[in-house]
């Protein structure tokens, strides 16, 4: 990180930052500086004389210097270049046979330091204090600057090329002013610069000057940076000289502050040479000197310059100042973009191309999507996840080895100076131990083994002890595509064995999250305010309701919903004792609220969980009615509608509008892990036979099934004969297609409906399907009667050979089995030629999922940054950051969706649960 | 057997070029757009606390607005029927694009 900060302060002059007398407090030139323990890295001033202030004051006085008012941007002009610049550079050498910079060369020590121990000429500070200076070099030759020729080609088309007005008749000239004036001030910048454009492409056409009737020739661009003028190549003179004769008041029409931005300025006279602080030289373990790419690029302008301003001099003739004034053109050209079309980039002697200046800041790997936009941080961890239910909703597990490295600062006071001590003394290798010391001075010493007794002995309060991550801590887990705000969540740390990071089951949802090689991503906060936040804001138990449909995301999953079902449902009768059991297990120690009697219900164990007053009226999956009353259930029993995540969960949403969210996570933590116990208990397995038909229903499924088949083969015959009559706006033979479909699926409803009906109702697998656990009557169909017919594109599948889908097949052959339907079962076995098709739509489905997510995620990123700033006002308006309004009503009924009930606010639910 | 003639009759509608084919007005899925009075811009910029620009616009050549006869900065008043929260008010400002 140190190493990249040197290189970053780059082109700050192009930039001038007004600062505004807003600001409350101004930095004094040489103001006392003070450092406070424990808030060593923020920088304070003094603002009275040792005025007895309290310590957070000075930090938040501190916190503002200056305010940006505004931000002008321009083009420096010659004049400016030299008066910023520290040091004019003469020679193409570096270092003298010494090994010291030459004065006047690229690495002059006035242009800053990149030694340590040495001090800057210009400002007298030492390495990484000095942020660099400026040179310049005097051009034998005005140089085209690449990235202005579009701008320096509109101005010559605009102009004339005899006296330097614009082409627009002279009385026309302040209503152009007044109109980009007005459409400014009403519409904007952006509107503006439409405005200018269209003016500048009527000129473009212009033949005569208007003011002294010269003829203009038509100007066009020879890239890489020529401009002919008819046949003729003009001269970057004769360009400058064009520009300098257009006046202010005519460049204000092209959109040019002339005091900024004045157009003969894009020609370059002089160069402005960068810091060398942004292109320090390396030493390599050789102890050789390897310079940095736009060094190498300088000294080839430098080199070529000289050589121009010698044989300019010696008179030499105009061939060769030409051909040195197009190299020189070509260097200063590579040096702002290497990246040119119709240029041959200049290259390392290894062949690989210099980095110059636009490679530095654009695409991935430039300046702003790396280095702006891409922040790193330290103390982040990253691995494979796996589940453990036992672990606490809003904890994380996180193996020892990861709490090793993972450390927290703890600034050491009086009263825990013995207690830092001891984790100094374990040192680095022993959990929990400690593996940095910081000095109040901000020095970090790293504890070994040797080192560990003396940094005991000279540990004293003002110290910051870097201990290893322990159970409690904060940390904040997060998983890629952080699409939603629940992407990102605060958890506890609990250190466990084992090298994989540890989340509760229950939590997957809101992650997105599976373990089948899923890794996610930790983060400990290192200071108090970054902990507070994070506990505030980022919590798990703040993210229970989602802000997309006001239900809770995170809830029960797959064996807490069937386990529960269960207890519910089917244990009518348990002994006591074995209640009492599965409570403690799930960490319930208090039973009054178990009925004393020999024998209780699943539903009494059940209710324990509950609130003592929560009243609830809902309905299961199945429809049938849910009455809670007074932390009892009197009707109905548990499943998925009730306590799933994910859109549904209503008790969940019930109690956390009662109870909060703290009471939701620990209701819902004990609820899942009763499901899981329960499960322990009775044992659940799902096996083969639970999708057995009994005989008749077999028979049933086939009779079905040759109707069916009977009734598509009457289709196609009749089609055949001719005595199909086509749909509005379809051919005959779609007409057939979609009889088919529609007959063919009809087919599969009905054998499902068979299947509901005879299957055995108390397997494990079926009560997955009815808890909504897992599974559904579909597939359960797919398993026990047919697959169905394999839909490609909505169409049977057609494709395959001319007029067949496989050649086994009679051309013309519109049979169900010829084109795509499945009449096994996944049980009985698919036939080769079936499980070809639904190898077909299989393979259509992982394309078209593969397709989709870099679409969909492309189309969701572009709409999240386009909203990133919308706000709801107090007024209940919407507005954007410029404070336009965007909605007069949120929503256009101003409704909080985390605040209601799927989107709605049930009025009935709250009179019939309030008593 | 008549030989049919190749040219068949057509009978041709003139539109004004301003009006349209097709009143949109009258489809259920566009909503009822007024013109608001001096007055009551005045009110509603100050309801808000901003100035005209700060509203969302719509272009004088829309076709919800042909029959209002509007000019550029007139405020146009929007009344959305919402079948859950009844009606919804919605402000436009007229521009020419
Ligand atoms: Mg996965
Ligand atoms: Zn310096
Ligand atoms: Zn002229």
């Amino acid at each position: 990180m140190a190493k990249d900060d040197t290189e970053e302060t780059a082109e700050e002059p192009i930039v001038a930052v007004k600062a505004d007398k807003k600001g409350t407090l101004q930095m004094p030139e040489s103001a006392p500086k003070e450092v406070i323990p424990g808030l060593e890295g923020l920088e304070t001033v003094k603002t009275e004389p040792a005025a007895k202030q309290d310590f957070s004051q000075i930090a938040f006085q501190q916190s503002i210097h200056k305010q940006v008012d505004s931000i002008v941007f321009g083009v420096l002009s010659p004049k400016f270049i030299k008066k910023m610049a520290s040091a004019k550079i003469v020679t193409p050498e570096l270092y003298d046979s010494e090994g010291y910079p030459v004065d006047g060369g690229l690495m002059d020590l006035r242009l800053g330091v990149i030694d340590p121990g040495l001090r800057c000429k210009t400002c007298g500070s030492r390495l990484k204090e000095c942020i660099g200076h400026f040179g310049y070099i005097e051009l034998a030759r005005p140089i085209v600057h690449l990235k202005f020729i579009r701008v320096i080609l509109t101005v010559l088309r605009g102009t004339c090329k005899e006296c330097g007005r614009i082409l627009i008749p002279k009385e026309k000239i302040a209503k152009s002013k007044e109109l980009l004036d007005r459409i400014d001030k009403e519409e904007g910048l952006d509107s503006r610069r439409k405005a200018v454009h269209a003016i500048i492409e009527k000129l473009k056409t212009t033949a005569k000057c208007p003011h002294c009737n010269a003829k203009q020739e038509k100007i066009v661009i020879e890239k890489p940076t020529s401009f002919m003028e008819g046949e003729r190549r003009l001269s970057p003179i004769e360009v400058r000289t064009r520009l300098e004769k257009v006046p202010d008041e005519d460049c204000e029409i092209f959109g040019l502050n002339t005091k900024s931005a004045r157009p003969e300025w894009m020609i370059l006279t002089v160069l402005a040479i960068p810091p060398v602080t942004m292109r320090p030289s390396i030493t390599l373990e050789t102890g050789e000197r390897s310079e940095d790419d736009l060094t190498h690029k300088l000294g080839d302008v430098v080199r070529i310059n000289q050589r121009l301003f010698e044989n300019i001099n010696a008179g030499a003739p105009e061939i060769i100042i030409e051909d040195l004034w197009d190299l020189l053109q070509y260097h200063v050209t590579t040096f702002f973009d290497n990246e040119v079309e119709q240029l041959p980039p200049a290259r390392h002697r290894s062949g690989q191309p210099l980095k110059t200046l636009t490679e530095r800041i654009k695409s991935k790997e430039g300046r702003i999507r790396h280095n702006l936009a891409g922040k790193r941080t330290n103390f982040c961890a990253r691995t494979v996840i796996s589940p453990d239910p036992r672990i606490s909703i809003n904890e994380v597990g996180v193996p020892k080895i990861m709490a090793m490295k993972l450390t927290i600062p703890e600034v050491v006071q009086p009263w825990n100076t013995e207690y830092l001590k001891k984790f100094i003394q374990r040192g680095p290798h022993i959990y929990p131990g400690a593996n940095y010391v910081i000095r109040p001075d901000g020095r970090k010493k790293r504890i070994t083994d040797e080192t560990k007794e003396a940094a005991i002995e000279e540990l004293q309060p003002g110290y910051v002890v870097e201990r290893h991550l322990m159970d409690g801590d904060i940390a904040i887990f997060n998983r890629q595509p952080s699409l939603h705000r629940m992407s990102m969540m605060c958890h506890r740390v609990k250190v466990l064995p084992g090298r994989t990071l540890r989340l509760n089951p229950a939590v997957c949802a809101p992650y997105n999250a599976d373990f089948d090689g899923d890794e996610m991503n930790l983060h400990i906060p290192q200071t108090e305010e970054s902990r507070a936040e994070a506990e505030i804001l980022m919590d798990v138990q703040t993210q229970i309701i989602s802000p997309r449909y006001g239900l809770s995301i995170i809830g029960c999953i797959q064996d807490a919903i069937s386990g529960n079902y269960l207890l519910t449902k089917n244990i009518t009768k348990m002994p006591r004792h074995q209640a009492i059991s599965l409570l403690i297990s799930i960490g319930v120690t208090e039973f009054s609220r178990l009925p004393n009697k020999e024998e209780v219900s699943g539903n009494e164990v059940f209710a324990t969980l509950l609130p003592e007053d929560f009243n609830f009226v809902g309905e299961t999956k199945a429809h049938e009615p849910i009455v809670i009353k007074n932390g009892k259930i009197t009707q109905g029993y548990m499943d998925e509608v009730t306590l799933g995540g994910e859109g549904s969960g209503f008790l969940l949403r019930n109690i956390h509008q009662r109870y909060g969210s703290q009471a939701t996570i620990d209701i819902l933590h004990k609820m899942f892990k009763l499901g899981a116990e329960v499960l322990m208990m009775t044992g659940f397995s799902s096996v083969i036979s639970d999708t057995d038909l009994p005989q008749i229903a077999k028979e049933q499924v086939t009779t079905i099934l040759d109707e069916a088949e009977a009734e598509v083969n009457a289709l196609v015959a009749s089609f055949n004969s001719g005595n199909i009559d086509a749909f509005p706006g379809r051919s005959r033979k779609e007409t057939l297609e979609l009889k088919i479909l529609e007959v063919l699926n009809r087919t599969r409803n009905k054998a499902g409906a068979v299947v509901k009906e005879n299957l055995n109702k108390s397997t494990d697998t079926a009560i997955m399907v009815a808890s909504g656990a897992r599974g559904n009557n579909l597939q359960l169909a797919q398993m026990a009667a047919l697959v169905g017919q394999q839909a490609l594109r909505g169409q049977r599948i057609h494709n395959g050979f001319r007029g067949r889908t496989l050649s086994c097949f009679k051309p013309g052959d519109l049979s169900p089995e010829a084109h795509g339907f499945i009449r096994s079962s996944f049980k009985k076995g698919l036939s080769p030629v079936e499980f070809f098709y639904g190898s077909i739509t299989g393979r259509d489905s992982l394309m078209d999922t593969a397709l989709r997510t870099p679409k969909s995620g492309y189309l969701y990123r572009r709409l999240a940054n386009a909203m990133q700033d919308l706000k709801v006002e107090y007024d209940n308006t919407v507005r954007d950051a410029t404070g336009k309004i965007v909605q007069f009503m949120y929503g256009e009924d101003g409704l909080d969706v985390s605040r209601t009930e799927n989107g709605k606010i049930d009025v009935q639910r709250i009179i019939d649960t309030t008593e | 057997m008549t030989a049919e003639s190749p040219v068949r009759p057509v009978t041709l509608t003139m539109a004004k070029k301003t009006t349209t084919v097709y009143d949109v007005t009258k489809h259920h899925l566009v909503p009822e757009h007024k013109k608001l009075s001096e007055k009551d811009t005045e009110e509603l910029l100050k309801d808000y606390s901003i100035t005209a620009k700060e509203l969302p616009k719509i272009l004088s050549s829309d076709p919800a607005i042909q029959h209002l006869d509007v000019k550029e900065g007139d405020i146009i008043k929007i009344t959305r029927e919402n079948p859950h929260s009844g009606n919804s008010l919605f402000y436009r400002r007229v521009t020419n694009g």
